[in-house]
């Protein structure tokens, strides 16, 4: 508490004068002197700024006409020209438009409205005479509204507000229900065959050259109700490498087809397309937040902020020699959620 | 000489200087790529075979190997195909001027007819993807659809080149070059061979057809340009976040300073 006095108003505003015993209070300094503008002493500035003004609202005036002249007289002729030009004309005129008024409101508050200084002398925080009001208020609402005298009125009232929250509830229920298994599973199933995106033809395994890298949809999702729900699941990166590169861990070994190899596309972070594959290096790059999972080590995270390796579709071929999946993903794509588990 | 001299500490020396520097290495430049062009030829002979041989032996062997069977510190060459050197050399990429993540294009370093020479050697080497033909570059044709073509760049390339083909960068220092003035050939050709650490996309993959909408798209929307005006480089947040930081808090603040200062 001691260290408080040191600052306190007293001692701040106090000071010893040398060669004086006495102690003496500094004067409030108060405003520096008002000292006129150039406006307000010479008539010809006055009328300067006052054109000045004029012309910033005139610049507005031009603006909304150069949006207009830009909105109805350039002639749209499927050509990016035209809609670059008109682009920019309606762009320049509304920024015009609102910097004229706006800039020329401030020039005229700045150069010729009145600029004297005020000072507004602080209120009391909490006048007790302000408080003994408020609390009248309150008792006369009660006393008036008699709540306390008609139950009647004070329980019905209290039934209806505890009522009226409940379908606020049943509303926000709407926004479930919860996902469920339904991000567990993707269209992927035993003998699915695997097709190019956006074309939906089947591939080959002899199609897929070493080196390769194919974008993958499931057979009939083009054709599918919920396209889009579908394929951001259920889209894959095919590609071939060599089969010495690839080191399958134990039970996973024919879940590729001859160095053929199958894996979401979905990020394990926070879902990005992770589709940009480096054949020589078999990395393959997240662009949002650069995880990078290599393929020799069946999409193990090796750099970046995602947690899990990308799930790999189990793959192999049927009689005609197209790569058909042989189940589903086992485990669910993309990032983690709370039911995942 | 004189006058010359005493001039050199004019402000617009350097600007002059760097001007003229401009302009010649500019002339040579088109001269030299004229010349190249003048000289294209199509067929291939047993003589083309042996003259790459020799300059393949004194260009590129050292790090390919005698016979193109690769060392440690380049690949094979058995089986890549024309498609494959042309693209290299005929880019610059090779012969390399260091290793490093990835080869970087410079000005190229051999005549056309050098580079057709050598093409011919490496493919006389081992079957591979040949140099694609004008019809498949010529994307003038009725039944070329750039629209399409678009849809499949953004499915198989947009990824790595960027959505507006601006290129973007890949693991470790490596990264997806632009696609801006790349010739329809040299773009066919990267597409057919995967050079590098770019994946193939065989005509198995993206079909020829495919890949001539592909070039079309690129061709487009590299002549359009873009339709919002200035594209600071198509590269999205980074260039375009640089800019309001800059430009527009720059703007905000000039405002606020005015907006507090007092009148004269």
């Amino acid at each position: 508490m001691a260290d408080h006095s040191h600052g306190s108003p007293e001692n701040a505003v106090t000071v010893a004068k040398p060669g004086q015993g006495s102690v003496q209070k500094f004067q409030d300094p108060g405003l520096p002197p008002h000292r006129p503008r150039l406006a307000d002493t010479d008539p010809r500035a006055e009328k300067r700024a006052e054109r000045q003004v004029g012309v910033l609202f005139l610049i507005s005036i031009l603006g909304t006409l150069l949006f207009f002249f830009g909105y109805f007289f350039i002639p749209l002729d499927q050509t990016i020209g035209t809609l670059r030009l008109q682009n920019l004309l309606l762009g320049l005129g509304t920024a015009f438009a609102m910097l004229g008024i706006g800039v020329g409101i401030v020039h005229w508050a700045k150069t010729l409205m009145p600029d004297h200084e005020i000072a507004e002398d602080r209120h009391e925080i909490r006048p007790e005479a302000d408080r003994a009001d408020a609390e009248k208020i309150v008792g006369d609402i009660l006393e008036e509204s008699g709540i306390k005298r008609r139950p009647l009125i004070r329980n019905t009232l209290l039934g209806a507000g505890v009522l009226a929250i409940f379908p606020a509830i049943a509303i926000f229920r709407d926004l479930g229900p919860l996902p469920g298994d339904v991000l567990r599973q993707t269209m992927w199933d035993e003998g699915v065959r695997l097709t190019r995106d956006p074309s939906g033809t089947p591939i080959k395994a002899s199609d897929v050259t070493i080196g390769s890298a194919f974008h993958v949809i499931p057979e009939g999702l083009n054709e599918s109700e919920h396209k889009l729900e579908e394929k951001a699941k259920a889209v894959v990166l095919l590609m071939r490498l060599n089969p010495e590169s690839l080191n399958p861990s134990p039970g996973r070994e024919d879940w590729g087809y001859d160095g053929i190899v199958a894996y979401s596309k979905i990020c394990t972070h926070v879902g990005c397309p992770v589709a940009l594959y480096e054949q020589q290096t078999h990395h393959l790059l997240c662009p949002c937040h650069q995880s990078t999972f290599d393929l020799t080590q069946e999409c193990k995270v090796i750099f970046g902020p995602a947690a899990r390796p990308l799930p790999q579709l189990p793959i192999s071929v049927d009689e005609e020699g197209y790569l058909v999946a042989t189940s589903d993903f086992q485990e669910p794509v993309g990032p983690s959620y709370w039911e995942r588990g | 000489m004189k006058a010359l001299s005493q001039r050199r500490r004019h402000p617009l020396a350097a600007i002059a200087l760097l001007l003229m520097g401009l302009l010649l290495t500019g002339g040579i430049y088109a001269v030299a790529s004229n010349a190249n062009e003048a000289k294209a030829q199509t067929s291939v002979s047993a003589s083309d075979i042996e003259e790459g041989e020799k300059l393949f032996v004194a260009n590129c062997a050292t790090c390919h190997g005698m016979g193109a069977a690769g060392t440690e510190d380049g690949p094979s060459l058995i089986g890549v195909g024309a498609a494959s050197v042309d693209f290299q050399v005929g880019t610059g990429r090779m012969p390399l001027q260091m290793q490093g993540p990835q080869a970087l294009q410079k000005p190229v370093q051999f005549t056309e007819e050098q580079i057709q020479q050598m093409a011919a050697y490496v493919a006389s080497l081992g079957a591979g993807p040949a140099i694609p033909s004008e019809e498949l570059l010529d994307t003038s044709g009725e039944e070329v659809d750039p629209a399409a073509g678009g849809e499949l760049f953004r499915v198989n390339c947009a990824m790595c080149h960027n959505a507006a083909a601006a290129g973007g960068a890949l693991t470790r220092g490596k990264f997806a070059p632009t696609l801006e003035g790349v010739t329809e050939k040299h773009i066919y050709e990267a597409m057919v061979t995967g050079p590098q650490n770019m994946p193939v996309f065989s005509d198995a993959n993206i079909t020829p057809e495919d890949k001539q909408d592909i070039i079309a798209f690129l061709k487009i929307i590299e002549e359009q340009g873009s339709p919002g005006g200035a594209d600071l480089g198509s590269l999205g947040p980074v260039s375009e976040g640089l800019f309001i930081w800059v430009a527009g808090l720059g703007v905000i603040i000039a405002f606020t300073v005015w907006l507090t200062s007092r009148s004269s």
